[in-house]
């Protein structure tokens, strides 16, 4: 019989060496994904862990928007955010039950459990001391912060909207603010009772101030997507900023009844006009003529080259709170919707972050930057671990000659059309105003993208005005959105 | 002739490299228990230093009764089954300190979330108490494994009617979709894990008797050799008829054990490995129809394959590879992990909470203290001199190496989970004390096969007359 007691022995050790590579692989291999809260947010374990050990900052421009401090209970350590509602949709927030924004995705480095702390780690665990997390040193800068958000509060506690600033020639985020807001410090609360009641509030606010509506919030983007349209139209050859183009008050819409007419009904300065007057004007009649002789399937793949239908370029904000959602160009357009896209209408949306994606790419000659919001990464010293490099999403979404021209007329905007807002003295602002319709019972969105200097453009700017509670006939890019640009545009150009 | 009176040494003629020393190694099986007792003692230290920030404060009474009842068992088995194998003893006694230390750092965790909650860590003490009584007196009342061959039938009917007992209306109860309890007052006892002890026993007397017949006797049948149904039959009646109990009292795991510790034994007496082959094709159907008809088997087979999203069918297997996941390398360390968050971490989920606290490390080592307890078993069988002694030993050895599998399998997700116990680990009396007594046939029998032979006593150079045989 002893035979097959060898055999079975064999297979016994089989079975348990299956045992142990499997427990490897759960505890060795798949252990990080599991540890990571943006892909499971339900372990109770990572949270409550991160909870009571001392918490790496959040930094802007050398100042902690989010800090732990000791605190008496026992948990040890309280998330304070210093500066409040100001950097609420960016550092998130960190409550015992839940993390959002920063605090979510960035949440392995500010444990100090990401791979390149293992080393400071090891010397806490040597040195006797609790392990200390890194901090993230965001691209955002202070000034410009604090104009976009005091901008948006200045129209109403309750405004429904968003500014995203970036830096064109790297892609740096050096603004982002969504309204209405909330304060973090009240869901950082050690009091999960309090805490649930307020997240519950929160989430129930027909507002959606938890909503980061940079990039979770997608609206027909109205006139400033013109220039797009302008983009294309340039590139294709047909077209130079002298060309002429129709420039009456209506147009008729092939296939249909309907007629595409401008914002305020009025013709927008004669029979023929300048591409460059067009878009000072900003014409519907010219551009959506455009948009028919270039066709949708050019319109869509200039849009695409700015970001458009991408799936995701965007990805320091990922956490299981947050739905990202794509900017669209719709795929089956028949005429008259060519000529409503080519003008930002129909079925095309897009985010705050894509629009200033769009100024970005074209103040950039042409090379669109992939957006991002963490700088650096650092040890717990503030020595820094990790720098983030900027990277490239589209080398030329347009050639930096078309660049140069739609820079003009888009200077030609701001100087002699409706943009009149933005004008800073002694600086070449280019900028494109928008008044997107929505729906007949809904008042429109204001729309406003901008860069300057017009050479070497230092901010690109997008503000978009959901909702300020204001008459309809008040609402124009120009009035709402524009004032809010310059004001971010000044912070970053007077340092 | 040979001359020596000491216990161990057998010295033959100069350059016997072959001679098999037989010693007792009573030493090394005490330096070995020391150390186990190290850990059992040091774990529940390090439980209360972790979860509390200071040892225990009955450190001492309780480190003083694990010694007591490890030198109680020690001393028995010097005393009783002086040639039994070393390694036994200490990987019990370390594996169950562990399991102890383990379940009282739970009841700590459990005692902050749920100030009415009741501690495991006490009973659990009992029950090993029980155990290790149990223990030394299988060891001293049973001196020859071979008496248990007188009572195949007895231990088959037996185990029958314990299988049967908890779907007695009355004392039996449905935990968790199982009948499988019997409660007795305010104790509460799996006849399953008796049972289990017993039809090893029976099955291996049967076989021992009858396994030239089946090995050779019977008629051929699609290139298989049957055996003779007069000779299969019994053993086959009662095999079929535990199976049944099991599937209606919904102890998949039991029944998947069961069938396979059959087919072992059946394999090893008859040495024909076509056993294994029909035994495996009849357990993958018998699974896939499980599959398609029992709900239950569904819901854990999905929870296995499909953890994410959670729901409330996956919760706890998630809880579990959260917990190892979170543990590591190095786990998080005896106190300082989060194990109670998993749902019945104190018997089903023992070893992701060991996991969580003590890191892979832990997990291997606690995987390999069981691969060497299999080991010995099967060594045991190996060397052992009679057929049934070898049938025991190889049928208890299978049935912890598959128990184990089956177990840890289930909570590290590599098979879908089962009702099964981790022997020695988790929280349950009955479990527990049947797999001392486990230990302790082991330990009898390689008691028998370690021992060596019976040696002549030359009393004269008379032939016919009787011989006297001398038996240490």
């Amino acid at each position: 019989m002893n035979r097959p007691i060898r055999n079975l022995a064999v297979a016994c050790m089989v079975l348990f060496l299956a045992l142990m590579a499997n427990a490897t692989f759960l505890q060795f291999f798949e252990a990080d994904s599991l540890n990571s809260l943006s892909k499971h947010d339900e372990n109770t374990r990572v949270k409550e862990a991160a909870f009571s050990e001392p918490r790496g900052q959040i930094i802007v421009d050398g100042k902690a928007v989010a800090r732990s401090k000791k605190s008496d209970d026992r948990f040890k350590y309280q998330r304070v955010y210093p500066f409040g509602a100001e950097y609420a949709q960016l550092a998130g927030y960190f409550s015992r039950t839940r993390l959002g924004g920063l605090e979510a995705s960035q949440n392995k480095v500010l444990t100090g459990d990401a791979p390149g702390l293992f080393v400071n780690r090891v010397l806490d665990l040597l040195g006797n001391q609790p392990p200390q997390g890194g901090n993230v040193v965001l691209t955002i800068n202070a000034k410009a912060q604090k104009a976009a958000y005091d901008g948006l509060k200045a129209l109403g506690n309750n405004t429904q909207g968003a500014v995203v600033a970036i830096e064109p020639s790297t892609g740096r985020i050096l603004a982002m603010v969504s309204s209405p807001t909330f304060d973090p410090n009240r869901l950082a609360t050690h009091d999960v009772t309090k805490s649930d009641s307020i997240y519950k509030r929160l989430l129930d606010d027909k507002l959606n101030p938890l909503n980061n509506r940079a990039i979770e919030e997608r609206l027909p983007p109205g006139s400033t997507f013109k220039l797009i349209t302008a983009s294309a139209a340039l590139s294709s050859g047909k077209y130079t900023p002298n060309s002429l183009v129709p420039g009456g008050s209506v147009l008729n819409l092939p296939q249909t009844s309907h007629d595409l007419t401008n914002e305020n009904h009025s013709s927008c300065g004669g029979g023929q006009i300048t591409l460059t007057r067009a878009l000072e004007v900003s014409c519907n009649v010219a551009f959506g003529t455009v948009g028919l002789r270039l066709g949708a399937d050019a319109l869509r793949t200039q849009a695409e080259k700015f970001g458009f239908n991408a799936h995701s370029y965007f990805h320091d904000l990922d956490d299981p709170l947050t739905s990202q959602v794509q900017s669209q160009f719709p795929s089956n357009v028949d005429a008259p919707q060519t000529a409503l896209s080519a003008i930002g209408q129909a079925s095309v949306t897009a985010t705050p972050l894509q629009m200033a994606m769009v100024a970005a790419g074209i103040a950039n000659n042409g090379r669109v930057m992939l957006p991002y919001l963490v700088n650096e990464i650092r040890s717990a010293d503030l020595d820094v671990i990790k720098p983030i490099a900027p990277k490239v999403f589209n080398p030329e979404a347009i050639s930096p000659s078309v660049a140069r021209q739609l820079t003009d007329m888009m200077v030609s905007v701001v100087d002699n059309g409706t943009a009149s807002s933005a004008r800073i003295p002694g600086v070449k602002v280019a900028g494109k105003t928008g008044t997107a319709q929505s729906l007949p019972n809904r008042p429109p969105y204001a729309w406003f993208v901008s860069f300057a200097p017009s050479v070497n453009a230092k901010v690109a700017v997008a503000v978009l005005v959901q909702d300020a509670g204001v008459d309809r006939n008040a609402i124009s890019g120009n009035g709402l959105a524009a004032p809010i640009a310059k004001a971010v545009m000044e912070a970053v150009l007077n340092q | 002739m040979s001359t020596a009176t000491g216990p161990a040494e057998r010295r033959g003629p100069a350059g016997a490299l072959l001679q098999f020393v037989h010693r007792r190694r009573r030493g090394a099986e005490l330096y070995l228990l020391v150390l186990s007792l190290a850990v059992g003692i040091g774990a529940y230290a390090a439980v209360g230093l972790g979860a509390q920030g200071r040892v225990p404060a009955d450190i001492y009474s309780y480190g003083g009764w694990l010694a007591l009842l490890i030198v109680a068992a020690h001393v028995v088995v010097r005393w009783k089954a002086a040639y039994a194998d070393p390694i036994l003893l200490p990987i019990v006694a370390a594996l169950n300190g562990l399991g102890l230390a383990m379940i009282h750092r739970i009841d700590l965790g459990m005692k902050v979330r749920n100030p009415d909650y009741s501690a495991l860590a006490p009973s659990q003490l009992i029950w090993m108490t029980l155990g290790v009584g149990l223990f030394i007196t299988v060891l001293v009342l049973l001196r020859d494994h071979r008496r248990l061959q007188a009572f195949t039938y007895t231990s088959g009917f037996a185990a029958l009617l314990l299988l049967v007992m908890p779907l007695v209306p009355g004392i039996g109860r449905n935990i968790r979709g199982a009948r499988i309890w019997i409660h007795l007052g305010p104790l509460s006892f799996q006849p399953g894990e008796v049972a289990k002890v017993l039809l090893v026993i029976a099955f291996a007397g049967y076989l021992v008797l009858y396994r030239d017949a089946l090995a050779l006797a019977g008629r051929r049948f699609l290139f298989v050799d049957l055996p003779r149904g007069r000779d299969l039959g019994p053993i086959l009646v009662m095999w079929l008829i535990s199976l049944g109990i099991l599937v209606f009292q919904n102890d998949l795991g039991s029944s998947l054990l069961f069938f396979g510790m059959f087919l072992v034994m059946l394999y090893v007496a008859t040495e024909r490995p076509g056993w294994l082959i029909v035994g495996g094709a009849m357990f993958m159907i018998g699974a896939y129809l499980g599959y398609l008809v029992i709900g239950h088997v569904q819901t854990r087979v999905d929870a296995w394959l499909h953890p994410f999203p959670v729901t409330t069918g996956t919760y706890q297997i998630v809880q579990g590879m959260f917990g190892m996941a979170w543990g590591g390398l190095t786990g998080r360390g005896l106190g300082l992990g989060s194990p109670q968050s998993t749902p019945i971490a104190s018997s089903d989920f023992i070893l992701p909470a060991l996991g969580e606290e003590l890191g892979l490390t832990g997990v291997l080592a606690i995987i390999l203290l069981y691969g060497l307890l299999v080991e010995r078993a099967l060594r045991t069988a190996l060397i052992c001199r009679d057929n049934f002694g070898k049938l025991v030993a190889t049928g208890l050895g299978v049935v912890f190496a598959l128990q184990v599998f089956v177990v840890i399998g289930g909570v590290t997700k590599l098979i879908p989970l089962t009702g099964l116990t981790t022997p020695f680990l988790s929280q349950g009396g009955s479990s527990l004390v049947a797999n001392w007594v486990i230990i302790a046939l082991l330990l009898r029998i390689s008691d028998q096969a370690r021992r060596p032979p019976p040696e002549f006593v030359d009393t004269g150079s008379d032939l016919d007359s009787t011989q006297v045989v001398m038996m240490r």
